[in-house]
């Protein structure tokens, strides 16, 4: 009776327990946020990013009055610093299809409350008369100590850059290269230059449609014009045509070379070099680098530029930042990432925006994937048609420029615990402090046990501790041969120190007894001879 | 026992063994081997077979065994199906297109002449995989270098001997040898490509008619 019980019992526990626990986490609306893996495989992700405001233009309100809807936004760009001395985050909206730019200010606990602090949609031109936008496409302000707070905007449609001082009184306006130009000096004077001075590279003839705008510590202008295929426009700092810059060198291959070889002069000058990159967006990150972008094929789709214009962006990742890697067809999208933005955080991780599939991929300073997140659709913190990217400390902001009503919008993005986490460690790992970022690493893989950059993080730090086996063991799970080979080089070291009494009894014995051996063979011979 | 003992001790199992150790003969001395091999009967199919299916084993140990610093392959992804076709494919088919073609210029060789001598070609690269594996525990990827160096001795040694062998097994001048085995490796990729047209044509074929019945059956059923 009791063996029946007890079997009753049993059979009940294992029923119940064969059931798994019902656990509903609320983890709220996701991103679906995914990483690659060392196999290059997809694997989810939690997420690092969430969408924590989602602002539409007709729900802000400037003077009592809504502002109306955006309508194809292309730009965005933050500053920060003091205006009438109040500290203010301000966030410049280029609303391109209503010709103005609007500018956003962020204030309270985390930056989390905004309104409209200002609209403008024309600029006083040095003789006094307004001058209003066509179609802006591209603005920068200043945070360099020489000129900050000095604006630049890219009148797309106007054809002109202008430079503008803090109050939208234009100081210089860059024209068509080909054409003239003119900048007040220091006693307000106008100059007209001639048209053909200086390298006149631009075809007279064409449109000079700048469309995004960048200015260096030293002041030099970095533009990006449309239909125009040979890198970006350098102007010096009195908008003064200075010539291309940014554009890869040209590998000419060999069967060109050949063709080349056996040309005619006459041939050879009708010879196109073609390397044609269309950039389409430029920003400088901290550091003073441009950060370019582009959809050209054959072109590294990110780009960090010296001074020189020459490609420094350090690709050590699994990978190159070149966005999916999958890119199977669906969704009616096909074709690889097509980068249109890209923002830096402060700790050298940039994030671009993938025009193609409406998804951000956010990379560190190693070039290595961190995470990616969003994707294609019209619903909160997803994008039809994603044109910028831009970052406020660690929080972003995502325009997207969709035509139609409500398409166009503002979301905000700020981290999640888990990004936090990222960040935090990604902070201490690149700064070398890579035992002070062990414990982090360890608290990310308990949050997402897939993500490849916590093991070799881990094993950074074990190996700074001299832990090798384990150290080569956590390398080993990300396939990482190279550190993987350091960290066995100084085992292998230690192994060697400690056996060096096998290798020596080996080599003793080696020594030792043949000629023993031969020794006892030739005793032995002449006892048996005698 | 005996009976075991009467084959290990018997003339044909001598002869084997006497033939597989003789391929570490055509090694070191291709031109003098690989003329012995065929013409003074020095070889034997069956050691070329063992060297065949040592080979499968070792490259098996070799690609799974290896350190992933040089070698990394996704185990859920690796077949060993794979490995056996990569290696006795080309051998099957270098042996019949070359046989194809050297029949045409007067070659001495017969089909399983040209199996043997390429199965005995093989034997450095099988010594230098047996070396290079247990090596790549000791080596960091720094020291790389040395492994790339032995792999491609043993690359290279397998061509030498490939051209010997054909010069020898066929009797031809050394030129002719070369000639003749890089036009078979053309022939290989020309009967690769019959041979996946044919497949394609013949499963397009059997899928026409496949899908003809189920029409007719369907249109049968709904009367």
């Amino acid at each position: 009776m009791v063996k029946k019980f007890l079997c009753a019992f049993l059979v009940a526990v294992i029923f119940i327990g064969s059931f798994p626990v019902m656990e509903i986490s609320a983890t709220g609306p996701t991103n679906y946020t995914y990483t690659y893996n060392e196999w290059n495989n997809p694997i989810p992700s939690p997420d690092a990013y969430r969408v924590s405001a989602y602002i539409l233009g007709q729900h802000l309100y400037y003077n009592g009055e809504s502002i109306g809807q955006w309508r194809s936004p292309q730009d965005l760009h933050v500053w920060q610093g003091y205006v009438d001395n109040i500290w203010r985050n301000l966030l410049y909206v280029v609303d391109s299809g209503n010709n103005r730019i609007v500018i956003l200010e962020f204030y309270g606990e985390n930056n989390s409350e905004y309104s409209v602090f200002n609209i403008i949609d024309h600029v006083i031109m040095p003789d006094g008369e307004p001058s209003r936008f066509n179609a802006p496409h591209g603005i920068y302000i200043s945070d360099w100590a020489f000129n900050r707070g000095q604006i630049w905007l890219a009148d797309t449609n106007n054809q002109r850059v202008l430079h503008v001082d803090e109050n939208w009184n234009v100081l210089t306006e860059i024209r068509h290269p080909g054409n003239y130009r003119r900048c007040p000096d220091s006693d307000g004077v106008v100059f007209i230059f001639d048209p053909g001075e200086g390298p006149s590279l631009l075809d007279a003839n064409s449109d000079f449609l700048p469309s995004k705008v960048a200015v260096d510590f030293s002041g030099r202008i970095f533009v990006q014009t449309r239909h125009v295929n040979r890198g970006l426009m350098e102007f010096d700092r009195y908008g003064v045509f200075a010539g291309y810059m940014g554009a890869p060198p040209v590998d000419v291959s060999i069967i060109d070379q050949f063709w080349r070889f056996i040309a005619t002069q006459e041939q050879r000058e009708r010879m196109i070099l073609n390397v044609p990159v269309e950039y389409n967006n430029v920003t400088i990150d901290h550091e003073g680098f441009l950060f370019v972008t582009t959809s050209s094929v054959g072109v590294e789709p990110v780009a960090r530029l010296n001074a020189m214009g020459e490609d420094v962006m350090i690709r050590n990742g699994f990978e190159d930042p070149i966005g999916d890697l999958w890119i199977g067809i669906g969704a009616d999208r096909s074709g690889p990432s097509e980068f249109i933005d890209v923002t830096t955080l402060s700790n050298g991780t940039f994030i671009t925006f993938d025009r193609n599939r409406g998804r951000l991929f956010a990379y560190d300073t190693q070039g290595q994937l961190l995470y990616v997140w969003a994707g294609p659709g019209n619903r909160e913190g997803f994008f039809t048609s994603p044109t910028a990217v831009e970052s406020m400390g660690h929080t972003l902001f995502a325009l997207d420029g969709g035509r139609g009503d409500n398409l166009s919008a503002l979301t905000r993005f700020d981290l999640t615990e888990y990004g936090t986490l990222i960040n935090d460690a990604l902070d201490m790992y690149h700064r070398g402090l890579y035992e002070e970022s062990y414990d982090i690493w360890n608290e990310v893989l308990r949050m997402n046990g897939n993500f490849g950059l916590a093991y070799i993080g881990i094993a950074r730090a074990l190996l700074r501790q001299g832990d090798y086996l384990q150290a080569m063991h956590y390398f080993r799970l990300q396939n990482d041969s190279r550190n993987y080979g350091r960290a066995f080089g100084f085992y292998r070291r230690i192994w060697m120190e400690q056996h060096f009494w096998m290798f020596a009894l080996g080599l003793g014995i080696l020594m030792v007894v043949p000629p023993v051996v031969k020794k006892v063979r030739k005793v032995r011979r002449e006892i048996m001879e005698s | 026992m005996t009976a075991i003992k009467n084959r290990v001790t018997s003339e044909g199992f001598k002869h084997y063994l006497k033939s597989l150790k003789f391929s570490l003969y055509t090694m070191r001395r291709p031109l003098d081997g690989f003329w012995d091999l065929i013409h003074e009967k020095r070889g034997s199919m069956a050691a070329a077979h063992t060297i065949v299916v040592l080979y499968v084993l070792v490259q098996i140990i070799y690609l799974t065994q290896t350190n992933f610093t040089f070698i990394n392959i996704q185990m859920e992804t690796f077949s060993s199906f794979y490995v056996v076709l990569n290696i006795v494919g080309p051998l099957l088919l270098f042996s019949l297109a070359n046989w194809c073609l050297t029949t045409l210029f007067d070659g001495k060789g017969r089909i399983s002449d040209i199996y043997m001598g390429y199965a005995y070609a093989m034997v450095p690269q099988l010594i230098i995989r047996i070396i290079i594996t247990p090596l790549t525990h000791i080596v960091t990827f720094d020291e790389i270098m040395i492994l790339v160096l032995l792999w491609y001795i043993g690359e290279y040694w397998f061509y030498l001997l490939i051209i010997c062998a054909m010069k020898q097994i066929h009797d031809y001048t050394f030129g002719k040898a070369v000639i003749t085995t890089l036009l078979s490796l053309a022939a290989m990729g020309i009967m690769v490509f019959i041979f996946l047209m044919f497949f394609a044509v013949v499963s397009d074929g059997i899928a026409y008619f496949y899908s003809l019945g189920q029409e007719a059956l369907f249109r049968i059923r709904r009367g």
